[in-house]
């Protein structure tokens, strides 16, 4: 009781100190901060997601601004560096006054910012697929969740190909790691055997995989339908990938369906090998809708190249700037604990022609879309949820955290409540 | 002998009653025609059940133009055109396309790319063509594709395909097709009901290393009933599974040896600058990254030759690597000799320096290198045996590069004066060699063998500028292991390095055996300072 008067106070006093000096430093523009690597091994796939923040606060300004100001974006480079992830989240906080930031992409950068968002009270808009066991007050999650895309991906295979006989490769690291330990949890729930799983861990930019791919293709030779769950983990795919072409195994002998490839990493390479190939994604830029021919043209416009392609990462910051705009329109204020209260129940339009909605877990709601690779570089959908799917925090599947649940929400406004125990283990 | 008592024997009964069932009906000429429109008609929704009707519709026309339809559309080169859904073939050029039309076969011009769409496909509707495709194939007149059709239908076999069989075995000359068949009537025949049919089957599967074999026999001893049939079953399947193991163990000595080969190739010109001049050049990575970059600009100026483009690669990326080498030693290296730390951060520096070059100049952003198409693919020994061209390529290439580097070592007079630096620096120059020059020709080569090791890498990995970094560390490790100073050491170090971390793979998994082999290295160190081949008498290489 008294820790929460006290966050409360707290809450206050930084939120009214947040009000008085945006107002004593520059009283028409509202600060956004962009927090993405634009150096280092990150910086191919996050400097995309800068430049789509600078473009989605471009045209919101064009629109009029935000609550009669403009807004101004504040860009910091973290170099791909983890702890400095965390300086620069204080920097932009303390320094800058940002009232929001959109950034990170790795879970390790997401995790090192998460103490600092929750010491100053500020949020952050997180737009990568995670694996989830996570809820923060001040983290809005608006990539997929395991249940977002992991999960519908193995459904997708189970019923509509008739996979009997799993391969789950993944690189050595927490995402692969948790979201095959879930994957098989599932699997297994669903009367898959142990000895029809066959699991791979490998190091980051792993190249020589001759080994690993022979033993898939002796695994796959068992004569039940076999695929492989991807979760390696960036340009280790590219060997991965050439080595199934030179072994012979194409996807319709034995699919791969890839967690952590879209169009961005396929923009390099030659993709005639991989025809065929699944990716598990919540949207794709080959969708069909007005909002995505209309974001695609603006895009293009913006970067000033019409080769360039958008990807799921870029749709969840137009999903999540949109709800931050709304949200802050709704409370009337950017002031962190208004806008967290108003933008529970948010819902905008997302690129794949639905609506999403922000859920209480601060998760968001998306169609998951299953796409073949083609020729060009771009995915086909083969297959979509019949609606929106609602991303969980805690997966149902893992012992530990089926028991939990979060809701943000007054009165319970906790993220991590336990149903058995009824606390909030968090306190 | 057998084969033909069997045939005669066993058979007999099925042929006559396969014979006597009716075969499918041929539908010819116009109807033919207007069957073809009719699935075109519908191809063009997009629907993949519609599609998938429409292609049973077209292969079933027995049109001529069928199989060049379907074809196209398993390439993905059929478009409609957006105005009236006319289907056409597509040339893609830049933001236009050459159309022909696919039932008229004529020219329609050129159009705006925006004008077309191209028929999709997906995985199901892939394995559709596929299968409709060996059908036609199994009449090719290619022996490799009849081949593959054959593969391709033992996998779905069911009591009808026993028509096709017997009638292509008629006419089949080619003795691999031939087995093929065989081996696809076996497998019809251990599904039979009666016990000495199946016996006669077994007998025929002796020793075949087909997989769908092996899952055959796996689900028969678990259904058989009949005892000797049984006994038969299980000794065929483990004579079967032996073998097997055997050519996997072959096909993991060949894994060992080429990831090996490139163990060799990338350390093996360090083993010059370090052995022969005792330099610890940490920007030997960088060095064969340049050589891999060489290599995709070479394909960039020419497109249409990606195999020439390869070719004229290692010269470029030898000279390219050499003269880096060169002007890193004359510029840094030479002031420091015998200060091995300053050289060790002075090179270190120069790697992070041509790094971030390489990252202004082409991006941060991999560059995809193209594979010839004579290094993609497979060499099929066998059913279970298949060994990948570009590892074979690069095995074969980093033995040349081996001995043409200890060819110019032991027998030009350049190799002759850069044995007698390393032996006595002093005794050499007071000879007239001139040590400053053979120090950089030293380093210079070592360098471009690098640079040489960057184009056979270049088709194996990622293109990008932390190419280096993945491999200086292995380098060392493989110099270091075969004994400093000697191109043997580095020869056998680098070979038993890849085989062992081969055979420990499958076990411990890809992370635990390189930790494996890091740990093995240093307990060796420990005990063999000098490596496996220790210089000689008065420090000889």
């Amino acid at each position: 009781m008294k820790t929460r008067l006290l966050s409360f106070a707290l809450t206050v006093a930084v939120g009214m100190t947040t009000l008085l000096s945006g107002q004593a430093v520059a009283a028409d523009t509202i600060k956004v901060g962009v927090l993405h690597s634009l150096s280092g091994t990150m910086a191919i796939s996050e400097t995309t997601l800068k430049d789509t923040m600078l473009m989605l606060i471009d045209e919101q300004n064009k629109k009029g601004g935000l609550l009669g100001k403009k807004l101004e974006a504040v860009v910091v480079d973290p170099a791909s560096d983890w702890p400095l992830f965390a300086e620069k989240a204080r920097e932009l906080i303390t320094k800058d006054k940002v009232a929001a930031v959109f950034g990170c992409w790795t879970s390790v950068s997401r995790k090192s910012v998460l103490p600092v968002f929750e010491e100053l009270n500020s949020l952050l808009f997180y737009p990568v697929q995670y694996e989830g066991e996570e809820s923060s007050r001040n983290v809005f999650y608006t990539g997929a969740a395991p249940n977002q895309q992991a999960i519908p991906a193995v459904d997708y295979l189970m019923k509509d190909m008739g996979v009997k006989r799993w391969v789950l490769a993944g690189t050595d690291y927490v995402y692969p790691r948790t979201t095959n330990k879930i994957l098989a949890a599932y699997l297994k729930a669903k009367g898959v055997a142990d000895k029809d799983i066959m699991i791979n861990y490998t190091p980051f930019g792993h190249s020589d995989w001759q080994s690993i791919v022979a033993e898939i293709k002796k695994f796959g030779n068992a004569g039940k339908k076999t695929a492989v769950v991807s979760t390696i983990n960036g340009d280790a795919n590219v060997p991965f990938y050439k080595e199934l072409g030179n072994q012979g195994i194409t996807a319709d002998t034995i699919p791969v369906v890839a967690f952590s490839v879209g169009e961005e990493e396929l923009s390099g390479i030659d993709t005639k090998p991989l025809v065929g190939h699944l990716a598990a994604w919540n949207y794709f830029m080959s969708v069909e809708s007005e909002t995505n021919d209309n974001f695609i043209e603006a895009w293009h416009t913006f970067i000033k190249n019409d080769k360039r392609v958008t990807n799921d990462p870029m749709e969840a910051h137009f999903i999540g700037f949109n709800m931050w705009i709304k949200a802050v329109e709704k409370a009337g204020t950017t002031d962190a604990a208004a806008v967290q209260e108003a933008i529970i129940g948010v819902t905008v339009p997302n690129l794949s022609g639905g609506y999403s909605a922000m859920m209480p877990n601060h998760h968001i709601t998306k169609p998951v879309l299953i796409g073949e690779i083609q020729d060009d570089g771009q995915f086909e959908v083969v297959w979509q949820t019949p609606g929106m799917v609602a991303g969980d925090a805690w997966s149902d599947y893992l012992p530990g955290s089926k028991d939990l649940l979060s809701d943000w929400r007054t009165p319970l406004a906790c993220g991590n409540f336990n149903v058995k125990i009824g606390k909030c283990s968090a306190k | 002998m057998t084969i033909r008592f069997y045939l005669t024997r066993a058979w007999l009964p099925l042929l006559f009653l396969l014979l006597s069932v009716p075969p499918a009906i041929a539908v010819s000429g116009p109807a033919a025609e207007q069957q073809l429109q009719q699935g075109l008609a519908r191809l063009v929704h997009g629907n993949f059940q519609e599609k998938e009707a429409a292609i049973t519709q077209i292969a079933t026309s027995s049109d001529p133009k069928a199989k060049e339809i379907l074809e196209a559309l398993l390439a993905g080169k059929i478009y409609r055109l957006k105005k009236d859904n006319t289907l056409v073939y597509t040339a893609r050029k830049g933001a236009k396309a050459d159309i022909i039309g696919v039932l008229s076969g004529n020219a329609l011009g050129t159009v705006k790319k925006r004008a077309i769409k191209k028929i999709t496909i997906n995985n199901r509707l892939r394995g559709k063509l596929r299968g409709q495709l060996a059908l036609i194939d199994l009449h090719s007149s290619d022996p490799k594709q009849r081949l593959a059709a054959v593969n391709k239908l033992i996998k779905t076999l069911d009591p009808a395909s026993a028509i096709t069989l017997e009638t292509l075995l008629q006419t089949e000359k080619n003795t691999k097709v031939r087995e093929a068949l065989l081996t696809a009537r076996a497998i019809i025949g251990l599904r039979t009901d009666s016990g000495e049919r199946r016996l006669q089957a077994l007998e025929n599967l002796q020793g075949n290393l087909n997989p769908a074999v092996k899952n055959e026999l796996t689900s028969l001893i678990a259904a058989e009933k009949d005892k000797t049939v049984r006994l038969k079953a299980v000794a065929t399947l483990s004579s079967i599974e032996s073998e097997i193991a055997f050519y996997a163990l072959l096909e993991k000595i060949f894994f060992g040896l080429s990831l090996g080969s490139v163990l060799v190739l990338a350390a093996i010109g360090l083993a010059i600058t370090f052995g022969v001049i005792g330099v610890i050049n940490m920007a030997h990575g960088e060095l064969i990254m340049l050589g891999a970059y060489t290599t995709y600009v070479i394909q960039q100026f020419m497109p249409n030759s990606i195999g020439l483009a390869l070719f004229l690669a290692i010269p470029a990326a030898f000279i390219v690597s050499a003269l880096v080498g060169i002007l890193i030693e004359r510029t840094v290296i030479r002031f420091l000799y015998g200060r091995p730390l300053e050289t060790l951060l002075a090179t270190f520096g120069i790697s992070l320096i041509l790094q971030q070059s390489v990252r202004t100049i082409f991006s941060p952003l991999n560059r995809s290198v193209s594979t010839p198409a004579w290094m993609s693919g497979s060499l099929q020994l066998n059913p279970v045996l298949s060994l990948t061209t570009n590892r074979m390529t690069i095995l074969i290439f980093a033995l040349l590069v081996f001995a043409g580097l200890y060819i110019t070592l032991k027998k030009s007079s350049i190799g002759l004066q850069v044995r007698a630096v390393a032996q006595n620096r002093s005794m050499a120059r007071a000879m007239g060699v001139k040590a400053a020059r053979v120090d950089a020709l030293t380093f210079g080569l070592g360098s471009g063998i690098a640079g040489i090791a960057g184009v056979a890498l270049s088709q194996l990995t990622n293109v990008g500028p932390n190419l280096g970094q993945s491999y200086i560390i292995d380098s060392f490790m493989v110099v270091v292991f075969g004994g400093v100073g000697n191109l043997w050491g580095t020869l056998v170090g680098g070979l038993t390095l890849g085989v062992a971390n081969k055979f420990l793979e499958p076990w411990t998994g890809a992370v635990l055996a390189k930790i494996l082999i890091l740990v093995f290295i240093i307990l060796f160190i420990q005990k063999r300072p000098q490596g496996l081949f220790p210089q000689k008498g008065r420090a000889g290489a």
